[in-house]
């Protein structure tokens, strides 16, 4: 069944069709697992909070932790403007760190390896950082592709840098996620393969290679969602705090 | 040649995008170590700044994986 390393990530339904004005709007494993993490992140806060001693329990740990781990890196890099974007950097990081560890599980489906999930996201940000900057600035935000202290000569050519600089940024957002999942999972695919055809005698060496990597891409799952939140906390600050 | 033999020669050639990726990222930790060693106690408060360049330096190298996965699957 399982023999092409690409076969994790193929997305089939879940129970009936479900077709609404020609748009295919099925439940598939991607959406049970999206379901899965939301489920467990909600799980986590409600039974984080729920008996709040002074002695935390281990669930009321992690959740204080999970909270000031992203209140002191909002604060650290965008500034004290950014706190009323806690809500939504948190749930950005608690959603793509879920996705991804939930992947980690054998034969468990990694939301997170599908470019439309993280472009999605990366379009949000986008979108709502753009946004929030107009608003706060008005047109003076376009300020933000003229850097200060460059030479006159040299403007026409910057600023063309810097506005294709901005547009790729949420490609940039989404296929770093996307590929650093895909490239992981398709490895540790290729290095179970190896196990199996080698056999009993050379099996040893990549079953360990195996379980190394598979160490190294639960450090990849945390790193990348932390990359994603610090980056949205990074362009946050751009749209709040225009040239200080 | 035939098209799908240089299908596989244009994904090959598009793995050596890791190369930069490896220099990248050696440059990152060896100069955060060779930093670390002059002035260790500056080094925690620059640990989310390693962090930060170790991912942006790998997803340059995995740009280079979806290149080739654009020739191999989507043309």
């Amino acid at each position: 069944m399982a023999l092409n390393p690409m076969h994790q990530f193929e997305v089939y339904k879940i129970g009936p069709e479900i077709n609404i004005g020609g748009v295919n709007l099925s439940f598939t494993n991607a959406s049970l697992f999206m379901a899965i993490s939301s489920v467990l992140i909600l799980s986590l806060l409600f039974f984080g909070t729920k008996k709040k001693s002074l002695i935390p329990s281990k669930v009321q740990l992690i959740t204080e932790m999970s909270y000031t781990f992203v209140a002191k890196m909002i604060n650290d890099t965008a500034g004290s403007n950014a706190r009323a974007f806690f809500p939504f950097v948190f749930t950005l990081f608690m959603f793509v760190l879920f996705c991804n560890m939930v992947g980690m599980l054998p034969y468990s489906f990694t939301v997170t390896s599908h470019i439309i999930v993280t472009f999605a996201l990366a379009a949000v940000v986008f979108i709502g950082v753009t946004v929030i900057g107009f608003v706060k600035h008005g047109i003076k935000y376009l300020e933000l592709f003229v850097p200060k202290g460059v030479p006159v000569v040299l403007l026409p050519l910057i600023i063309v840098i810097e506005i294709i600089s901005y547009l790729s940024r949420p490609v940039s957002l989404a296929v770093r996620l996307f590929a650093n999942m895909l490239a992981g999972h398709t490895m540790l695919k290729v290095f179970g393969g190896f196990v199996i055809s080698l056999g009993l005698l050379g099996g040893w060496l990549p079953l360990g290679f195996s379980v190394a990597l598979t160490g190294l891409e639960i450090l990849v799952a945390f790193l990348q969602a932390y990359v994603f939140a610090i980056l949205t906390c990074i362009y946050l600050n751009d749209a709040l705090n225009l040239h200080h | 040649m035939e098209l799908e033999a240089a299908k596989m020669i244009g994904a090959g050639l598009a793995a050596i995008a890791l190369a930069g990726a490896g220099v990248g990222i050696g440059l990152i930790f060896g100069n955060y170590l060779s930093g670390a060693m002059r002035n260790p106690s500056a080094a925690a408060k620059q640990f989310p700044n390693l962090l930060l360049g170790f991912a942006l330096a790998e997803a340059t190298g995995l740009f280079g994986l979806v290149v080739a996965l654009i020739i191999l699957f989507a043309f």
